[in-house]
């Protein structure tokens, strides 16, 4: 009620705290700037749409934490994606190089006997040699990534089978592997990780806002931030208690409790990745060279050199995703990674909110993104049994998506 | 602070800022500079005129290192350079906005400002330091156009984006700025911020260059009138020496009355 009165008191003048924040933000989507809104609104539309359906057996926790294994590989390669869908570039090969590198885990461990890192590094380093030459091909050589990308597409299933042989399967045996998507964390280090994120968060925010008031620059409202932060806490606090209930159908058994393994990994590498793009001059750089190309290299910014990294970083979080793919189905097949692997992480992207055109996207999108795509992939075969429906409707949400992108770019163009 | 202030001092001796003198360049057969002069003072707004084809994209690229000269003298703050590359220029003082502004649409107007040469603290951007002197710089030029550093410059019209453009140029101690045409595309409210805006560069003692078509804006704000004729200075003159009619005549005969280039050499050219 007190911003009503602040309101009041200085009209024209943009008001403080919570309702000036609001009205800040219906600006940006006014301007076009939807961000991840349609994918957030989207994902809730969804969730109350298969919950109403088939609520007992889609919103069980057993239920929602199959939804995130399934939808992490997808997460993955989105956030490597979006490296190269923010220079206004593309990697369709994205999907294949997941499969591809998760093939050298495979065989270096199961038929040469290498010992889980050293195979782990071969993994790693399969995805960063093909990222550097998929870069080089493209920023130096001036291919288009669309055609450089497709023909790797072709040439890395067909390497997959020759390292697999025909028909066969490798299978995963290593448990610290297995364990990333089949184990949980214990109860109690749920709640600690938990904690971890919400304080990290509130601390962090907390500290920038001081340095800012110091600085004597605009610092957003201090209800603002209690806002946020006490909606961060809620989120957590759900989403590790749903966890950690018991979702085994036979608890007698065996019991199965807590946050999967493979959370905390993908916390970490948002944390990582996000810093990377917002906090340093090589993030800055790369919103540069996929906003304005011409721009950046007149600010003595080496575009081919950022080109080269994103192509790389994009392939290695698809060997990455490659690792998740072993550990989720104990085994490496010749389609691990093919299929629509690399259409859903596309569409996850988009339709978090990261533009086709260059210029404008950020790690979360994937987790949203990609949790719009799992949610449909997981939904849609509880209420229908037709394949036909499954790829129709997912196709035309990634349609919806990209017209949202398109519209919300035209608009900003006029606007 | 102190940068002006010293060179507001410059401003009082006789040594230009930047002194060219008997500048040719051809490309191929095609002769684009014959021997050009110019002296740009700082403290003083420079306009550089004349009809298309005159030489002047090619003095500028010049003076900014993009193209070497291939004969005459180049001094700046007195002293004969040697400017072969924008990295030269820049180190010197010496910073173009050109035409197109090189803003990226999808960046705020700190990040444009700082685009290439953020500050950073370890491995992070300082973007508190950076806001800071974004402001600052802005401030210095008094902008009150822009109500946000922070928003992107997609959200802005015509004349902040060349406001932010010019602010960026002045950031890095520069003593030279040079402006082209920087009015082209705006309309009558915004090239009169954007005027006053380059007014208030050579008022806070920088050297200006300002190659415009318009000389409605030259009469208006220049100090000293450079006119390039097929390649030739037809004549440098105080703008509050010459008529409005005269620089015409300067542009497109090459000569006027008893100033310009004498009637031979502007036959020779014909």
């Amino acid at each position: 009620m007190t911003t009503t009165a602040a309101e009041q008191a200085a009209e024209g003048q943009r008001p403080e705290g919570i309702g000036g924040a609001a009205r800040a933000y219906i600006d940006k989507l006014r301007g076009g700037d939807f961000g991840s809104l349609p994918a957030v609104l989207g994902l809730a539309a969804l969730v109350i749409l298969f919950g109403s359906l088939k609520g007992d057996r889609f919103l069980s926790s057993f239920n929602f934490a199959n939804l995130l294994g399934q939808g992490a590989m997808i997460i993955v390669i989105a956030m490597g994606l979006i490296f190269v869908l923010l220079l206004g570039e593309i990697d369709l090969a994205a999907g294949v190089t997941a499969g591809m590198c998760a093939a050298v885990l495979g065989v270096t461990m199961t038929e040469h006997g290498w010992p889980m890192p050293l195979a782990l590094g071969a993994c790693i380093l399969t995805g960063i040699v093909v990222g550097l030459a998929q870069g080089v091909l493209v920023a130096n050589f001036g291919i288009p990534s669309f055609v450089v990308t497709l023909a790797t597409f072709l040439a890395f299933q067909g390497v997959l089978l020759l390292i697999i042989g025909e028909g066969g399967t490798i299978g995963i045996r290593d448990d610290t592997i297995l364990a990333i998507q089949n184990d949980n964390l214990p109860v109690w280090s749920g709640w600690i990780l938990a904690a971890v994120i919400a304080g990290g968060y509130a601390g962090l925010t907390l500290m920038r806002r001081r340095s800012r008031i110091t600085a004597g620059l605009a610092t957003e409202a201090f209800t603002v931030w209690l806002a946020k932060t006490g909606f961060l806490v809620a989120v957590v606090a759900v989403v590790t208690f749903f966890l950690n209930e018991e979702r085994s159908r036979r608890p007698e058994i065996t019991s199965i409790k807590g946050i999967p393994w493979v959370l905390p990994l993908i916390l970490v590498l948002f944390v990582g990745l996000t810093f990377l793009l917002t906090r340093t001059s090589f993030g800055r750089h790369v919103y540069a060279v996929g906003g304005n190309a011409e721009a950046a290299r007149r600010a003595g910014i080496s575009v081919a050199r950022i080109k080269v990294i994103c192509f790389v970083a994009c392939s290695t979080l698809a060997a990455v995703a490659g690792i998740l793919f072993a550990s989720r189905d104990n085994s490496i097949s010749p389609s691990t990674g093919g299929s629509t692997t690399l259409l859903l992480a596309v569409g996850a992207a988009v339709i978090g909110g990261t533009s086709l055109f260059g210029g404008k996207g950020r790690i979360i999108d994937a987790i949203i993104g990609g949790l719009v795509v799992a949610v449909i992939q997981n939904g849609l075969p509880l209420v229908t049994e037709q394949a036909g429906i499954q790829y129709a409707v997912t196709g035309g949400v990634l349609l919806i998506a990209a017209s949202v992108d398109a519209l919300s770019r035209r608009k900003s163009v006029t606007g | 602070m102190s940068e002006p202030d010293a060179s507001a001092v410059a401003a009082g001796t006789d040594t230009p800022l930047l002194e060219l003198r008997g500048i040719t360049k051809s490309f191929g057969a095609v002769e684009v500079l014959r021997g050009v002069d110019l002296k740009v003072r700082s403290g003083r707004v420079t306009a550089l005129v004349g009809d298309n084809g005159a030489g002047k994209s090619t003095l500028i690229k010049g003076v900014a290192g993009i193209h070497n000269f291939d004969a005459g003298e180049y001094f700046f703050e007195g002293a004969p350079v040697e400017v072969h590359d924008p990295k030269t220029a820049n180190a010197l003082g010496i910073e173009v906005v050109y035409q197109d502004l090189a803003l990226c649409n999808n960046l705020d107007v700190v990040h444009n400002m700082f685009l290439g040469r953020e500050v950073t603290r370890g491995v992070t951007l300082n973007e508190d330091e950076m806001e800071t002197r974004a402001r600052k710089t802005l401030d210095g030029l008094a902008v009150r156009t822009l109500h946000s550093v922070r928003q992107p410059v997609a959200s802005l019209s015509g004349g902040q984006r060349q406001t932010v453009a010019i602010a960026r140029s002045v950031l890095w101690n520069s003593k030279l700025v040079i402006l082209d045409e920087p009015t082209a595309a705006l309309g009558v409210a915004q090239t009169e911020q954007v005027l006053r805006l380059v007014r208030q560069l050579a008022d806070n003692g920088l050297g200006v260059i300002l190659i415009s078509h318009n000389l409605g804006d030259v009469m208006q704000v220049a100090d000293d009138i450079a006119v390039l004729y097929l390649g030739q200075m037809a004549a440098q003159v105080d703008t509050k020496d010459v008529q409005r009619n005269q620089v015409v005549e300067l542009i497109t005969a090459g000569r006027s009355g008893d100033i310009g280039l004498s009637p031979a050499m502007a036959e020779v050219v014909l």
